[in-house]
């Protein structure tokens, strides 16, 4: 009886916490125009985890933190897309070109975010949009490659994911890139440092629940490159990987290496058929 | 310079097994993953305990669960079971293995072991995302541990 008795006490005052502590139900349509898939089935491959809806790291964030991203004005991470448009017309490096020279507008570029990581045939590797828009660099414009994680190349991803938000992502997972993915998907599950923490450990086994006083998300990568409140800049998703494996006590893996590369492969196709958001703002 | 006293604050904040104490790698657990024997022989400080538990640079443990005596400091997560009451529910040298490594007692649990030294997976040193420099330390010292025990034991609901 007194067991009851404290267990329903416990009930009701842990039951607000409970509520904040979900997704929310809220729809992100940007601009009054783009509406964004934020919720949705998960794909065939995720049967096996115990997730049966994908979500949007949107939906663990506050109501103020949402708005911020419904509207192009309000949205941080778009003064990044403008800087982004600089750099697509500025000319650089031997060749003579820039962005614009082979590419026309940035309105080119829709679609592409989606897609990538993908199979380069002729390079015969898996690339990371970052890698894709280094080796126009080095290759066709014969310029200096961007600092894989640096300002502009953060500044290039949000441009040119920008052009395809609202579009669902889908990354290939078979053929050429399938051993590259099985390799993402070992590291995904992999409880690195001392502190013994996978990335599912918290983003599959936990989302929905406080850390102390951050809410666990998916963990999606559909929204990068991310505005985040917290650190008030563009953050590229190799830099958020670097971070969360640093935060585990472990030696962390070089951002635009062989591991994040697997790894950006099969957490972005954990979010196949989620909208493309980036930039989107977080915390 | 620099490094020689990084190193040197290093060697002062690394802590040298104290005479009595079980060192990580001799500790002995029972055949549910319980403890029996103290890791220093000393009693531990219920009060100090607390503190370990609810600051952040030392054992956070409320970042995961809900413990209504650590109240004053806000933002208990959600990620393990409330510790209220723990006391009644468990042993001491049930708690003592549980803090000390959960895995022995719960294989997969999400709780990481806190009197542990090897058998990781790229450990780093500490924070920096960077490789170790020598031999780690435990998240927590033996008396820590303690101390954290003797707090968990005085948590009674009955």
């Amino acid at each position: 009886m007194k067991f009851k008795a404290l267990t329903a006490i416990a009930a009701l005052v842990v039951a607000p916490g409970l509520a904040l502590a979900q997704a929310d139900d809220d729809n992100l349509v940007i601009n009054g125009e783009i509406e964004a898939v934020t919720k949705t089935a998960a794909p065939a491959h995720m049967e096996d985890t115990g997730v049966d809806t994908i979500m949007s790291g949107w939906h663990f964030r506050s109501d103020e933190t949402q708005a911020l991203q419904m509207d192009d004005f309000d949205n941080p991470g778009m003064i990044f897309v403008d800087l982004g448009i600089e750099q697509w017309n500025k000319v650089e490096g031997e060749a003579g070109n820039s962005c614009a020279s082979c590419h026309e507008g940035p309105e080119s570029m829709e679609g592409v975010r989606a897609v990538y990581p993908k199979w380069n045939e002729d390079a015969g590797e898996v690339r990371t949009l970052a890698h894709q828009i280094n080796a126009c660099r080095t290759e066709n414009m014969e310029a200096e490659p961007y600092k894989y994680t640096g300002g502009q190349m953060a500044n290039m991803e949000a441009l040119i994911s920008s052009k395809s938000r609202g579009m669902p992502v889908n990354v290939a997972i078979d053929g050429p890139v399938a051993e590259v993915w099985e390799r993402g998907k070992e590291l995904y599950y992999t409880r690195t440092g001392q502190l013994e923490l996978s990335c599912a450990n918290c983003h599959e086994d936990n989302y929905g629940n406080m850390i102390r006083a951050d809410h666990l998300s998916q963990g999606q990568i559909n929204g990068f490159p991310t505005y985040r409140l917290k650190n008030a800049k563009l953050n590229t998703s190799h830099a958020r990987f670097k971070g969360c494996v640093r935060d585990t006590r472990a030696e962390t893996f070089t951002p635009g290496g062989p591991e994040f590369i697997a790894l950006e492969l099969y957490v972005a196709s954990r979010g196949n058929g989620l909208s493309v958001e980036g930039p989107s703002v977080r915390n | 310079m620099k490094i020689t006293l990084t190193t040197l604050a290093a060697a002062l904040v690394a802590t040298p097994l104290i005479a009595g104490e079980v060192a990580p790698a001799s500790v002995t657990f029972g055949e549910y993953g319980e403890i029996e024997q103290s890791l220093t022989g000393q009693p531990g400080d219920p009060e100090n305990g607390g503190l370990v538990m609810k600051n952040k640079s030392i054992g956070n443990c409320i970042a995961c669960h809900q413990v209504s005596a650590l109240s004053d400091q806000p933002f208990h997560g959600e990620i393990g079971p409330s510790l209220d009451g723990a006391g009644d529910r468990w042993e001491e040298a049930d708690l003592r293995g549980i803090v000390a490594n959960a895995k022995q007692m719960f294989p997969g649990t999400i709780m990481p072991a806190y009197y542990k030294t090897e058998g990781f997976t790229r450990p780093g040193n500490a924070y920096t995302g960077k490789a170790p420099e020598g031999d780690l330390d435990p998240l927590l010292t033996a008396q820590q541990i303690e101390d954290v025990v003797a707090f968990l034991v005085a948590q009674k609901e009955e």
